[in-house]
């Protein structure tokens, strides 16, 4: 049995607020994707299926509208709005990432949503929110990465800093908001009372900084950024440092990630590794090295460079494979750099059955999806179902469901309400 | 106001260092008792983490650990004792919701992993996160967020082409993995409530980090491309880069995807004539010459504050926004406005700012008290919870079972 029963989710996010109604419809519930009349702008973000741009073959849509089914409707014109209003009426969810105030303008605001349905959990995801000075300013993932804070501390120090090279933002955004979405819906069940959840997106890509806000606010430094060698910003000693620390190495034939942590676990791994190079006659200078003495990080530079360069040549002594093989192994936290190629033979994927395999008879095509990422063992999460065409399901909800007859639907197609 | 959301849930909480803690924050920044538990031979990792109350280390003075614990109540027990393992079974007892984040054999070494508690409790919601799940080859594996995020794709997807591959800033993954675990744990416990039946939920970090680039991983599959890092560039879109402004290290982040919004930027920088010069007339135009186009607008931010360019780009309808740094983000209008760091006073850092809320809740905003010192509570939770005398505590503590040092 699902985590949720099918409760009825109207997901009228564009391109940015996908991934909270895709997580809802994972979850259990009856998410119907509406989109305007000739289809959603977010079917026009790439990749593409055979590389063709087309929006029944934006591997985004697809990917993020996956276990939806999908209805057109014009909200701006009259009859679109009386539609969208009865659907409201018995919605539990209503999920949208318009700009602040257009709903509103067209009467279909919380305000007025709220009271038709008390119960009904309203979520709007937007760059800054509802309101404040920025609330109406234009944001894109890019814009979202630098107001949030992790462009400035990523890529390396030499060049501008970087986002991740695929959009992350509005994810992040519509991932929050779930959780604030689920929240409220536990209260809505105990309670009948509905609320709005007013995500932000530039407050959720803070979120993704680790101790870099509170640095600042507890040692006034500001974190700089590395690529393959990162900058903690620290006090050690009444000194304010800014430590480099490796994350990514050179190895035989590519890369891995470890980071030399010295506290904690950090002990054990480092000692565990300084054994395996020993065997190997390697690290010999690292026999006898006390760990425990170096807090967190390394912050002596000598220090650090011996450590890096005993370390670093037992790593390019071997490859990726050896690496990650001794690692799981031994305990120790060495990772390969995953890349897609590799996430498709990775056996741990395969082994926890990650991947969900669905054909697709429109191309004739199985098509690999990744799965939910958590076991739930009384309510495992199946295969999704493709993500909807095009007004694929309009006949399914206004006529099977809304009781509409046939020349209705004829009519409002072709006065650009369906 | 009215009851909080999670009102009378009650959490045995295990979890430590980033997904775990921050999972389990939702439910006590919401209403849930929760209890974390640590010890001093053994404590959250985060503890040991800059930065600390005057630059001095110490078990209470990480401000960073502080951050995610909000709201809870903090016991110290060594559960590598067999009275420890006891109390801990009681705790479990006693709660809705055990959160653990070990790696997958830690629970199971004390008896306390779902299979031993759901015999004793069948209706437990046990909500596991590791960095790759429980079963199969590699879920012994036991590292950080920085792993997860280099291993499931992030490194080889940030950066430069002509670079070494690197992730972004610290564990990218930790602040992924928490808000799926969050929203299935609140679905499981409505579905609990509704049904009676319990469950484990099984979360991997590897796993949460593959969904937000699923379409890359689809665009090999089905195309056979391996997307790779890029530095700023976006198919879609040009100028798209961070400009460098007036100022060290200041920089303002541009994104043009439409042919009007060049237009605006082209008026907002004085030069009307780029509009239809033909190196820069299309984006097919501006993508082929974007080198060129990247030169000649950080000529033109170069001379400006960052917050000048965001603004006058914006008053016309073009996305821009200040790359802001930590302290940035503090001073940032809208920021503020959201009144998103919190200043809450913690009994040994003092007063100081937390990361806040990303989202509102109309009816019920949620609210967040500091998070507690190492072993904080223990009084309150063993006397009040678990219903101790204060002798037998007074012998936990002569045992080391109730640990006041490490």
């Amino acid at each position: 049995m699902n985590l949720l029963p099918p409760l009825r989710v109207l997901d009228i996010t564009r391109e940015n607020g996908f991934l909270c109604g895709k997580m809802l419809a994972d979850l259990g519930c009856d998410v119907l994707k509406i989109e305007e009349p000739g289809g959603d702008p977010g079917r026009l973000q790439g990749p593409f299926y055979q590389d063709t741009p087309n929006p029944d073959k934006s591997l985004y849509w697809w990917a993020f509208n996956a276990n939806k089914r999908g209805i057109t409707l014009n909200i701006e014109e009259t009859e679109g709005r009386k539609i969208f209003l009865r659907l409201a009426e018995k919605a539990d969810f209503v999920i949208e990432s318009f700009t602040p105030g257009y709903l509103d303008d067209l009467g279909l605001g919380y305000r007025d949503l709220s009271k038709l349905n008390p119960g009904l959990v309203m979520t709007s995801i937007t760059p800054f929110g509802q309101s404040g000075p920025y609330a109406r300013y234009e944001a894109t993932d890019l814009i979202g990465m630098a107001m949030g804070g992790i462009m400035y501390i990523s890529g390396d120090a030499d060049r501008p800093p970087v986002r991740v090279s695929y959009p992350q933002a509005w994810s992040h955004a519509a991932l929050q908001a779930a959780m604030g979405t689920m929240n409220a819906y536990y209260y809505r069940e105990s309670t009948g009372k509905g609320q709005h959840v007013d995500a932000s997106m530039q407050l959720s890509v803070i979120w993704t900084q680790m101790n870099v806000t509170i640095t600042w606010d507890i040692s006034r430094m500001n974190t700089l950024r590395g690529g393959a060698v990162k900058t903690y910003s620290m006090v050690r000693d009444g000194k304010a440092m800014d430590v480099p620390v490796r994350y990514t190495w050179k190895c035989k034939d590519g890369h891995v990630n470890f980071v030399i942590i010295g506290a904690g676990p950090g002990v054990r791994v480092n000692q565990v590794l300084v054994e395996w190079m020993n065997s190997e006659g390697m690290g010999l200078e690292l026999k006898d090295f006390d760990w425990t003495s170096q807090g967190f990080v390394p912050t002596d530079p000598e220090t650090r460079e011996m450590l890096e360069r005993n370390i670093g040549e037992f790593f390019e002594s071997h490859t990726v494979e050896e690496l990650y093989e001794g690692a799981v192994a031994k305990r120790i936290w060495i990772a390969p750099i995953g890349t897609p190629a590799y996430q498709m033979v990775n056996p741990q994927l395969g082994a926890r059955s990650f991947w969900q395999e669905v054909f697709d008879p429109d191309i004739g095509e199985t098509v690999v999806y990744p799965g939910w990422p958590i076991r739930q063992s009384e309510s495992p999460v199946g295969p999704p179902r493709r993500a909807p065409h095009v007004g694929e399901h309009n006949e399914e909800i206004y006529i099977g469901e809304m009781g509409l007859e046939t020349g209705d639907l004829v009519r409002l197609q072709e006065s650009g309400v369906i | 106001m009215g009851k909080k959301i999670f009102e009378g849930i009650k959490v045995a909480d295990f979890t430590w260092v980033g997904v775990g803690p921050i999972t389990i924050k939702n439910l006590a920044d919401h209403g849930a008792t929760v209890v974390h538990i640590e010890s001093h031979t053994h404590p959250d990792l985060l503890r040991m983490t800059t930065p600390f109350k005057d630059g001095i280390p110490g078990v209470d003075r990480s401000a960073f650990m502080a951050d995610y614990n909000t709201n809870k109540y903090g016991i110290s027990l060594d559960i590598n004792t067999p009275k420890g393992v006891e109390i801990a079974r009681e705790l479990i007892l006693w709660s809705d919701v055990v959160a653990e984040s070990f790696s997958p054999r830690a629970m199971g070494k004390w008896g306390l992993d779902y299979e031993s508690i759901r015999k004793v409790k069948p209706d437990i919601i046990y909500y596991s996160a590791s960095q790759q799940g429980h079963g199969g080859p590699h879920s012994g594996y036991i590292g950080f967020g920085m792993m997860m995020a280099s291993l499931s794709g992030y490194a080889h997807l940030t950066g430069w082409p002509d670079r070494d591959p690197a992730p972004p800033y610290g564990a990218y993954t930790d602040f992924i993995s928490p808000f799926f675990g969050a929203a299935a744990l609140v679905a499981a416990l409505d579905h609990k409530r509704k049904t009676g039946v319990g469950q484990h939920l099984d979360l991997s970090q590897l796993e949460c980090g593959l969904q937000l680039i699923a379409p890359v991983q689809m665009d090999y599959t089905l195309n056979g491309h391996e997307m790779k890092r890029d530095g700023n560039r976006d198919p879609r879109a040009a100028p798209h880069n961070a400009y460098p402004c007036r100022g060290e290290d200041s920089w303002c982040a541009i994104a043009v995807f439409t042919d009007e919004e060049w237009t605006s930027l082209c008026m907002v920088m004085g030069k009307p004539e780029w509009v239809r010069d033909p190196r820069f007339e299309n984006l097919d135009a501006r993508k082929v010459n974007e080198d060129e186009l990247d030169r000649l607008i950080g000529e033109w931010t170069r001379e400006r504050e960052a917050q000048e360019v965001m603004e006058s780009l914006q008053s016309m309808g073009v996305p821009a926004g200040v790359v802001l740094t930590a302290e940035g983000q503090f001073n940032d209008s809208q920021v503020r406005y959201r009144n998103f760091f919190r200043n809450l006073y913690h009994q040994v850092i003092g007063r100081h700012a937390y990361d806040g809320f990303s989202f509102e809740l109309s009816r019920t905003p949620g609210s967040l008290t500091a998070a507690p010192t190492l072993g904080q509570h223990n009084e309150y939770v063993y006397k009040e919870i678990l219903g101790m005398t204060d002798e037998e505590i007074g012998d936990l503590i002569a045992e080391g079972v109730i640990t006041t040092e490490g």
